[in-house]
């Protein structure tokens, strides 16, 4: 008896071994049912129109870009071109481009295509917000304008092989990652009702839009990926209320969604669903943006005594539920130029009176702080920093608007502060452009911080060509912001996506968690869904 | 019957110029642009040169009045304008949404006739008994109860612990995907219809012609049915019409909660991304299907109340 006890218990470790070196293999087929939890709608499938992180959640799936986001090691890749080459001062790319790529109609993309792609977002008459990005490109400006019907820094050198021209020293992937550059085919968008039936080199094909409440895709058979993708169909369901997506995931209706805080603690605390939480540090921080035209921000030591008199730490376990990380300076934690030796603003209440005495303020100031209802950095955050920095005789006001006029009260420098969420990455160096001295207000340079030693270190790491000396500077730069607190920082979004047992393949992308690589995914046979 | 559709139509043109011109003013002077909007809670940052080609592509920098006169001038002839968010023309995009929102009104409309006429009539046949009782508190809770509230019970209780009904969307548009969130939307004028049909026959049956009726040797069944059920009715009509008229408004919650795809969710997202041709269009089309309805219903009173023809 003791023999075959002991025969068992050695069947068993082996057997618990061999499941533990086995990776589970992909299955094909099947359907994945995420969710699209940002808007009631989406705004369009025309990738190109639209710079929408929520249309993007489809557009990654139908369209390709010519440079992506490798998650697994956190920096651009090609994605439409084999391989790419660049001259000795850094401004003319050749790439390779791919010449196995089809569209959904079954043509080969090739160099005419990336051409006429970047070229109709250079249309100056529609104000297509790719244009942000093209711009980089060689005579761009001259289409926008109208001057010129072609872009001279694009060159065909044959189908698969494309030259392009830019003006400055910087790495066009972050440029030619975006949605809205995607590459379209020509013959398909000039039927005039693209939007509808949109045709990319994504590896799902479109197949139905309700609006308002869904879009189907199919797998792309002739995709570039060989054995790619996995499922069968990518359903992308419109859900905005976080609360009925919550029954909606509970019941197995759905295999993703986005969680807020209070469903992140009751997640994290249930032992099934717990299971199944993706998380990831988002490249969006949270602040309060000091406006240094008025005073008494435009004094360091102000500014630094506010960082000293709010408990952030507290303000995101209790209030954000510990749905983020501590903002240390501007850039996120996946930015290459992040230093990790760098330590969060403590809580000093005391240093902070200190400071706000020495900047002629002993007894404090009053001031308006304008807000939004965001329940992680919103008015309930603000709600929670009144009473600490009345502890240091700081008067706060609240004012409340919408969120949607928050950016055009910052563009018109109307506020004395303002607390929001911004977009910090993946680009460090155009990140930390809002508080070059020369950005324009309307282009994001929000505070009017200015600093001839931060301009200087800009300066050098835009004409830097070595990506390591240059996130050095970056670095020195990011470093420079925390000494100099031109915002109080808050926090890094924590993006959690919640997903049912039986999905696989799901990364955590830090440039936004709901944008994943469908052709990566795939679920296994315990999946509901036909 | 005629005379009076012209009448109500000569009713309407006003109304509809002065709910376009107040939209449209209302809309002009509120905070927040489309393109502020576009920055999607901070998801999103935008070029301020294209910024400047957008605003400029849809006339936002044209001065008021211009803006104002084209905008009439294109909605007289149907133009409802190209939505600043999808860039395809409004009435596509509410085209789609229609279908939709009048199968949820009509299954919310349903349910509270089916349930409130005959709850208001039970109650009423048998004042103050356990029946009165039930369904008065039933109708006073229906009133009070918040939509959102009551669409995420009854997620919880039919979707998540029974598994009988599927908790949102719109499925392949079949009938399993509307029944939560009609009955979510039709328990308040359910709700109003129980009472209203209950106080509309205590009258009744307390009038003049009622007991005349029953000192003829009338069976109460009769009396019910030939006096009390078609007098009843004008009143009931009323509260139906009104009701029914303003659903589509206040669809709203209810198809952002149950991600339907109707006017409501539309309209609710166009007005945090300040799409305004789409929020014209959408208050557009609710303010007309009110205004339809209440025409019907005009209607529906001179074929029923002879009284009101004459008079």
């Amino acid at each position: 008896m003791r023999k075959l006890i002991w025969l068992a218990a050695m069947l068993a470790v082996w057997g618990a071994g061999v499941a533990d070196a086995q990776q589970p293999t992909p299955r094909k087929g099947g359907t994945i049912r995420m969710t699209a939890p940002y808007a009631a709608s989406f705004g369009s499938l025309d990738p190109q129109v639209t710079p929408r992180a929520q249309d993007d959640i489809v557009n990654k799936a139908i369209h390709r870009t010519l440079y992506n986001w490798d998650t697994a090691n956190s920096k651009l890749v090609l994605e439409l071109a084999t391989s790419v080459s660049v001259s000795a001062d850094g401004l003319v790319y050749t790439y390779k481009l791919r010449d196995d790529a089809y569209f959904h109609n079954g043509r080969k993309m090739t160099a005419d295509d990336l051409i006429w792609s970047y070229t109709r977002i250079m249309d100056g008459s529609k104000g297509y917000p790719g244009a942000r990005y093209v711009r980089l490109i060689k005579g761009a400006i001259d289409v926008e304008k109208g001057q010129a019907k072609e872009i001279s820094g694009l060159r065909k050198i044959d189908d698969f092989t494309l030259e392009m021209t830019i003006t400055d020293r910087v790495e066009p992937g972050y440029y030619f990652f975006s949605g809205t550059t995607s590459i379209l085919p020509r013959e398909e968008v000039e039927k005039g009702n693209f939007a509808s039936a949109p045709v990319g080199l994504g590896p799902f094909k479109f197949k139905e839009h309700i609006p308002g409440s869904r879009v189907v895709t199919e797998r792309f058979d002739k995709f570039y990926k060989p054995g790619k993708p996995y499922l069968d169909k990518l359903e992308v369901l419109i859900m905005a209320e976080a609360a009925a997506r919550d029954v909606a995931f509970r019941n197995k209706e759905i295999d993703t969604s986005i969680l807020g805080p209070a469903q992140y603690v009751a997640y994290r605390a249930d032992p099934q669903l717990s299971k199944g939480i993706l998380e990831v540090a988002e490249m969006f921080t949270r602040a309060i943006t000091f406006n240094h035209d008025v005073k008494p921000f435009g004094d360091k030591r102000v500014r630094q005594a506010i960082n000293y008199a709010i408990d952030a730490d507290l303000i995101v376990k209790r209030l954000v539920k510990d749905k983020a990380y501590r903002a240390v300076s501007w850039l996120p934690p996946s930015s290459a130029a992040f230093d990790k030796s760098f330590k969060p603003y403590a809580y000093d209440p005391a240093k902070a009176k200190k400071l706000l005495a020495e900047a002629g303020m002993p007894n404090g100031f009053e001031f308006e702080l304008t807000t939004s209802q965001n329940e992680s950095w919103g008015l309930p955050i603000v709600e929670a920093i009144i009473p600490m920095l009345d502890k240091v005789g700081i008067k706060l006001k609240p004012k409340l608007v919408e969120v949607t006029v928050l950016t055009e009260i910052l563009t018109k420098g109307e506020h004395q502060a303002v607390i929001s969420s911004n977009l910090t990455g993946p680009d460090s160096l155009a990140t930390l452009r809002c508080f070059y001295s020369k950005t324009p207000r309307t282009a994001c340079h929000y505070t009017d911080y200015s600093n001839p030693d931060f301009d200087k270190l800009l300066d050098t790491a835009a004409q830097e060509g070595d990506m390591a000396k240059r996130d050095a500077l970056l670095r020195q730069a990011n470093n420079l912001l925390y000494e100099d607190a031109p915002v109080w920082f808050f926090n890094y979004n924590k993006a959690v996506l919640a997903y049912q047992p039986w999905i696989h393949g799901l990364q955590a992308n830090p440039t936004e968690i709901t944008h994943q690589y469908p052709e990566d995914v795939w679920v296994d046979a315990t999946s509901p869904a036909k | 019957m005629l005379l009076v559709l012209a009448r109500r139509l000569a009713n309407v043109i006003p109304t509809l110029v002065a709910v376009v011109a107040l939209v449209f003013l209302l809309f002009s002077v509120l905070p927040g642009s489309f393109i502020s909007g576009m920055s999607e809670d901070g998801r999103t940052t935008i070029d301020p040169a294209v910024m400047e080609r957008m605003r400029k592509e849809m006339g936002l920098d044209d001065p008021l009045p211009e803006r104002f006169a084209k905008y009439v001038a294109h909605t007289a002839v149907g133009d409802l304008g190209i939505s600043f968010r999808t860039r395809e023309p409004v009435t596509r995009l509410i085209g789609g949404r229609v279908w939709p929102s009048l199968k949820l009104v009509f299954a919310a409309m349903t349910f509270a006739i089916l349930v409130g006429v005959p709850l208001g009539f039970l109650a009423a046949l048998k004042p103050g008994s356990i029946v009165d009782t039930v369904s008065m508190v039933f109708a006073i809770s229906g009133l009070s109860l918040s939509q959102f509230w009551l669409g995420l019970m009854l997620m919880y209780l039919f979707a998540l612990n029974f598994k009988w009904l599927p908790s949102f969307g719109y499925g392949d548009g079949g009938l399993s995907h509307i029944i939560l969130p009609a009955i979510a939307l039709g328990v308040g004028p359910m709700a109003l219809l129980a009472r209203t049909t209950r106080a509309a026959v205590l009258e009744i049956l307390n009038a003049d012609f009622v007991r005349t009726a029953r000192s003829k040797g009338m069976s109460e069944r009769r009396v019910v049915e030939w006096h009390v059920l078609r007098n009843a009715l004008v009143l009931v009509i009323t509260i139906v019409g009104l009701q029914f008229g303003s659903l589509m408004g206040a669809a709203v919650v209810i198809e952002k909660l149950f991600a339907w795809p109707g006017v409501g969710s539309l309209l609710i997202d166009s007005v945090f991304q300040r799409d305004i041709p789409t929020v014209q269009g959408c208050i557009l089309l609710i303010v007309l299907f009110f205004l339809l309805i209440n025409t019907l219903v005009d209607l529906a009173y001179v074929a029923i109340d002879p009284r009101i023809r004459h008079g």
